[in-house]
């Protein structure tokens, strides 16, 4: 599966290993984690509780990744995102690329996290001590993002 | 014409409403008409989908404009600009 919505933890180590098995093809593996922090906006944050829409983040995610394997030569890709509560410094979520070559692998990698951020149907709610509150969206995020719009020259 | 609506976040906490099953009057015939009918029940909805808010819009479980044709059996959800990651 190239795509995983789970409120399980991940191991990285043994999603790659997978991946990788018997592929003499693979010359470069890229991967990305993304951890929760206990703090956001000057204040503390004990929980995150991360939303989805069910079908569509499915949908949203298979869509990112087949964009990214229509622009770099990708062998493998995959990504997995939890849903549900989430602790400080547990894992968020993963995207792994293996290709023939690194700049490739780190290029789909990079690509696929900012369209995620910006695309994929997933929010997150955070527990500080002022109460709860939903996560803003950053201009930020959108920035990246853009950056791989056709006929942008970052995204080369 | 019956269409499906969804609530997410924010929003559906702001409405009180994860979705619901809405029939929509003849002249509704885009999302921009869809979320001005939303928006006409006052209160909570009116401030939620206000035009000042940040509101996405997916038709079907794919993000739509303003301008995007709704039609009979449509999912439609309304959410705030997503964070995962």
């Amino acid at each position: 599966m190239t795509v995983r919505v789970q409120t399980e933890d991940f191991d990285a180590g043994a999603e790659i290993a997978a991946l990788r098995r018997g592929n003499p093809k693979i010359g470069a593996v890229a991967s990305f984690i993304g951890v929760a922090r206990d703090v956001n906006d000057g204040d503390s944050v004990s929980t995150l509780t991360l939303e989805h829409y069910p079908g569509m983040t499915e949908k949203a995610l298979e869509g990112i990744v087949a964009e990214a394997r229509a622009r770099w030569d990708v062998i493998e890709l995959l990504v997995v995102h939890r849903v549900g509560e989430i602790k400080p410094t547990e894992q968020i979520v993963l995207v792994v690329v293996a290709g023939a070559h690194r700049g490739e692998a780190f290029a789909a990698c990079e690509f696929v996290m900012d369209y995620l951020k910006t695309r994929a149907p997933f929010w997150k709610k955070e527990e500080t001590p002022k109460g709860a509150r939903w996560v803003d969206a950053r201009e930020s995020d959108d920035e990246a993002a853009e950056r791989w719009a056709p006929g942008k020259s970052s995204a080369a | 014409m019956k269409i499906k609506v969804l609530y997410f976040a924010g929003l559906r906490e702001q409405v009180g409403s994860r979705g619901e099953d809405l029939d929509v009057p003849p002249g509704v015939t885009t999302v921009a008409g869809v979320r001005a009918l939303l928006q006409s029940r006052g209160g909570p909805w009116q401030s939620a989908l206000a035009q000042s808010r940040a509101v996405r819009i997916a038709v079907n479980q794919e993000m739509a404009a303003a301008t995007t044709l709704v039609r009979a059996g449509d999912e439609l959800a309304f959410f705030p600009p997503v964070t995962g990651g």
